[in-house]
């Protein structure tokens, strides 16, 4: 068993209209000294064998297919610390 | 010559459809209903995928409908040609699938829309708008939260020199899309998608702010007529 986790972030050049509603909200409630803030979604999949790089490539895979849309996001796949 | 058949899609979430195929009826067209699980077009001569919220919305707007068994024999049809129309949530399905370029993300405000809309039709040359005319306005009603249009740099250039633009919104931009873009087109012109809802405004009676929705169902019936 290994949990990998795919990270997923809009690109850079998308405009992240939800990260900019989150880093105007920061100052009101006290929080100074944010330039900016992006939001993105993690995915934790759980795999039944070890993390070798067959099993990442599936994953990356996974990532391509679904988890991420990559015409506006990409992704990375790490193996997370046990 | 009995009525030309368009499928209507329902996945789990979708909103529209009985609109949508009471939209086909009123055209004097047969909707034939389709369904997300069945991978099965029926014949049909057209699809219409419709709004709402399939799958929920989960992951992103159209991610999970778009591999359902009815998509895997849509796909194909699509990229030889059948004619295809999605609204909203369809048009989400669409970009998703990759039948069209480009993606649908959260309103630049944040806010979910709904209002009427004025709309430009900016291209002809496609199975859904042959009875429109280039630059027309025409009045939708728009209902959605993840509405806005974007593309990279290149795809935006190449929609925009070979006419793949079919709508623009007009009077002001409600969701922040790239250059204005309401609804675009495959290369082809046969796969077609918009936010706004023509299928809600095709009768007076309902309320509609027009029925320019019209002119879609009659373009497809003629071409399904005369071909």
């Amino acid at each position: 068993m290994a949990r990998v986790i795919v990270d997923v972030m809009l690109k850079p050049e998308i405009l992240d209209a939800q990260g900019q509603a989150i880093a105007r909200a920061l100052p009101r409630l006290g929080f100074s000294g944010v330039s900016s803030v992006r939001q993105g979604k993690r995915f934790e999949v759980e795999i039944e064998g070890p993390a070798d790089e067959a099993a990442l490539d599936e994953v990356r895979k996974m990532a391509e297919t679904l988890l991420a849309n990559t015409v506006i996001e990409d992704f990375t796949v790490t193996v997370a610390d046990e | 010559m009995s009525a030309a058949r368009v499928g209507v899609v329902t996945f789990p979430g979708t909103l529209d459809d009985q609109d949508a195929a009471r939209a086909v009826r009123h055209a004097g067209g047969e909707a034939v209903p389709l369904w997300h699980a069945d991978p099965d077009l029926k014949g049909v001569d057209a699809v219409f995928l419709p709004g709402g919220f399939s799958y929920g919305d989960y992951l992103r707007c159209g991610a999970i409908s778009r591999f359902a068994p009815l998509m895997e024999e849509l796909i194909p049809a699509a990229r030889a040609g059948l004619p295809v129309l999605g609204t909203c949530n369809g048009f989400q399905i669409l970009c998703e699938a990759h039948l069209l370029p480009g993606a649908l993300m959260r309103n630049a405000g944040l806010h979910y829309i709904c209002r009427d809309q004025g709309i430009r039709v900016e291209n002809t040359a496609t199975p859904w708008t042959s009875d429109f005319t280039e630059g027309q306005e025409i009045v939708l009603p728009i209902k959605h939260g993840e509405g806005r249009y974007v593309a990279d740099e290149a795809t935006l250039a190449a929609l925009e020199a070979n006419g793949q633009v079919v709508f623009r919104y007009a009077g002001g931009n409600p969701n922040g899309s790239l250059n204005d873009i309401a609804g675009i087109r495959n290369e082809a012109g046969n796969v077609v998608g918009l936010m706004p809802h023509p299928e809600h405004a095709v009768e007076d009676l309902t309320g509609a702010p027009s029925t320019d929705g019209r002119g879609f169902f009659t373009s497809i019936l003629k071409k399904l007529v005369n071909t």
